[in-house]
């Protein structure tokens, strides 16, 4: 059962560059454990080491966020299109250092 | 008969009017010839004779002996259909200048015969007491004599008490008005007095209290207004600047001028827009947070499009490596406040809407006062412990706020809109860790980028303004510039959100530096 996945740049390291990959799985959480045997790495940007998704990143299922139908156990058709939105701050300003914190 | 009919008719039984084509011929023969044109400022900036003076006529005797030189030099006078010129050039001659004309026909016959337009001069500061200089000073001095006078407090209990027996009369330019005038002033160009007095206040035993900017081409107009047998007319002592000085009631017309009818005709063109779109964004108050990669483009459209008061929060100064997306700003600027340089570069490209900047760094002490005098907060800050602080305050007060975010070839926008969709907080619970949230400055960010998303933000406000087309209210609409992609979220309220939830009552501001673990 393929779909499709769409990755966001900061995660794009663990795909070589690819904004995009097939994945297999008939739930998010089968996505994300199979996405994981074939870029390692990726699963803890997403998922908090307790299992649930990250407060800061959302994902969705066919433009609909997970959180509000099964979560990670939602269940997917083939073709489906899952998209991982993370938080970005960043208005183009600069450093600000006394925060120590960079900023987009 | 009017007083109007009878005097025009004596004025063209002494003061030569000549056709355009003289004009034209004085004007190329370049035998020493003045031509002045005594319009309002705003009809002169659509266009004037080549060459002509501009001196309006409600300034003219004020200024006249300042800017015309030889008292027997052959001046010729022009308005827009050739009627005012006479009056006026009867007030030049009673500064003494003895070969005054007027132009058959005005400006308006001049270009119906073809003859060549010239672009306005730029319009120089005018005052009035100031201006008077010889001649012009001792006509003033009489007049203050002989012209009664009242004080704006004066003034002010006899209109209370008048039973409308008495009226406030604005003899300034339409121009002037933008800045404030006094409420339920008739408006009549000290210009057009006597064109108009007469069909527009035909009781001429009405006490006339007539203010200019201090109280000097009022004491003109009441000499008119009384030789015209307005009997009761005065004048308002210091004018329109000693009443706003007493604290006495102003206001700020609605409406459009000319020149924003002017520069706004693409948008009044559009069913959608209009006139009244176009004032509602006159009227309209924005808060940009932040001028840098995303305040730029937004701060630059919402001048560019006419949002009457504009505001700007940044506590930055301009940097050489800001300058591959911050459009605002520029090298010469280096150094400068972020605040200082977005205003210079928006009253710039707008002289007609209001830059509020506010140079110092948000936070939850002093955003209640900043974001009250705002109707849109448009968020294009650079951090997440802002964000949060923009979300928080926003739900607490009720405002949209649009907000665009970017990550190197990443964007974000959306509209976050208390009670009508979700919050920030909805979206995102909780900002990234430091760790997991690289900075711009090792990340980067294409210079465009900003400057798409932030005209995103931009359109979205004035949406909010004109209550037109469907906002990105509980959509996320993101964009990938590598693969010129945009895509579209579905967002929805968070039923237990910690803000925002429905009947929660507002937390309180929070620590945001450490919730945001910096």
């Amino acid at each position: 059962m393929s779909v499709l996945l769409r990755i966001p740049t900061p995660l794009r390291k663990f795909t070589g560059g690819k904004p995009e990959i097939a994945a297999e799985g008939a739930s998010v959480r089968e996505v994300l454990d199979n996405v994981e045997a074939v870029h390692p790495g990726m699963r803890e940007k997403i998922l908090e080491p307790a299992g649930g998704v990250r407060r800061f990143i959302n994902v969705f299922v066919n433009g609909e966020d997970i959180r509000h139908s099964q979560g990670l156990d939602t269940r997917l058709e083939p073709g489906d299109e899952l998209t991982i939105v993370p938080a970005i701050a960043g208005g183009g300003g600069e450093l600000e250092s006394e925060h120590g914190r960079g900023r987009g | 008969m009017s007083v109007k009919d009878d005097w025009q008719r004596k004025l063209r039984s002494e003061i030569s009017e000549v056709a355009p084509e003289a004009v034209a011929d004085a004007l190329q023969s370049g035998k020493g010839v003045t031509v002045v044109d005594v319009r309002e400022g705003e009809e002169y900036r659509q266009g004037r004779i080549p060459g002509a003076l501009h001196l309006p006529r409600g300034f003219l005797e004020i200024e006249a002996p300042s800017k015309l030189g030889d008292r027997k030099g052959r001046i010729i006078a022009y308005c827009a259909g050739g009627v005012r010129s006479l009056f006026a050039a009867e007030a030049l001659r009673k500064l003494g200048y003895t070969n005054v004309e007027s132009m058959a026909g005005g400006f308006g016959r001049w270009k119906a015969n073809g003859h060549p337009i010239a672009e306005p001069e730029p319009a120089p500061r005018r005052s009035e007491a100031d201006g008077a200089k010889g001649p012009s000073a001792e006509w003033v001095a009489r007049l203050q004599k002989e012209v009664p006078a009242i004080s704006p407090v004066e003034a002010r209990k006899v209109l209370e008490a008048s039973n409308g027996s008495a009226l406030l009369l604005d003899v300034r330019e339409s121009d002037e008005l933008r800045e404030g005038r006094i409420p339920g002033a008739v408006h009549l160009p000290r210009g057009f007095l006597e064109l108009k007095v007469e069909a527009m206040l035909p009781d001429r035993g009405l006490k006339l209290i007539a203010y200019s900017t201090d109280g000097t081409r009022s004491l003109f107009a009441v000499d008119t207004l009384r030789r015209m047998g307005y009997a009761n007319a005065v004048t308002l002592a210091g004018g329109y600047t000693a009443w706003a000085k007493a604290g006495l009631p102003t206001e700020v017309p609605e409406g459009l001028t000319a020149r924003e009818r002017e520069r706004y005709m693409r948008h009044i063109t559009m069913d959608e827009v209009g006139e009244a779109g176009q004032l509602r964004l006159k009227k309209a108050r924005v808060l940009c947070i932040g001028a840098g990669g995303l305040g730029s483009p937004s701060a630059y459209y919402l001048a560019a499009a006419g949002v009457g008061t504009l505001g700007i929060i940044d506590f930055d100064v301009v940097d050489r490596t800001n300058l591959q997306r911050q459009i605002l700003h520029s090298d010469d600027r280096i150094g400068m406040k972020k605040t200082e340089s977005a205003r210079r570069t928006l009253e710039a490209l707008n002289p007609d809407i209001r830059i509020v900047t506010h140079d110092e760094r948000l936070s939850s002490a002093n955003i209640d006062a900043i974001v009250s005098g705002y109707e849109i907060i448009v968020d294009g800050c650079d951090n997440f412990p802002t964000r949060y602080l923009v979300n928080d305050a926003c739900v607490k007060h009720g405002k949209p706020n649009v907000h665009g975010s970017i990550y190197r070839f990443d964007g974000q926008v959306t509209v976050f809109w208390p009670g009508k969709g979700p919050c920030y907080r909805c979206l995102y619970p909780e900002p990234p860790p430091p760790e997991m949230a690289p900075s711009c400055a090792e990340a980067g960010v294409l210079g465009v980028l900003p400057g798409i998303i932030g005209s995103l933000e931009a359109m979205e406000a004035i949406k909010i303004v004109l209550e037109r087309g469907d906002l990105l209210v509980g959509r996320l609409l993101i964009y990938d510039a590598l693969e010129a992609r945009f895509r579209e979220l579905k967002l929805r309220r968070d039923p237990n959100c910690a803000y925002c939830a429905p009947g929660r009552v507002f937390p309180g501001y929070t620590d945001y530096n450490q919730f945001c673990g910096v």
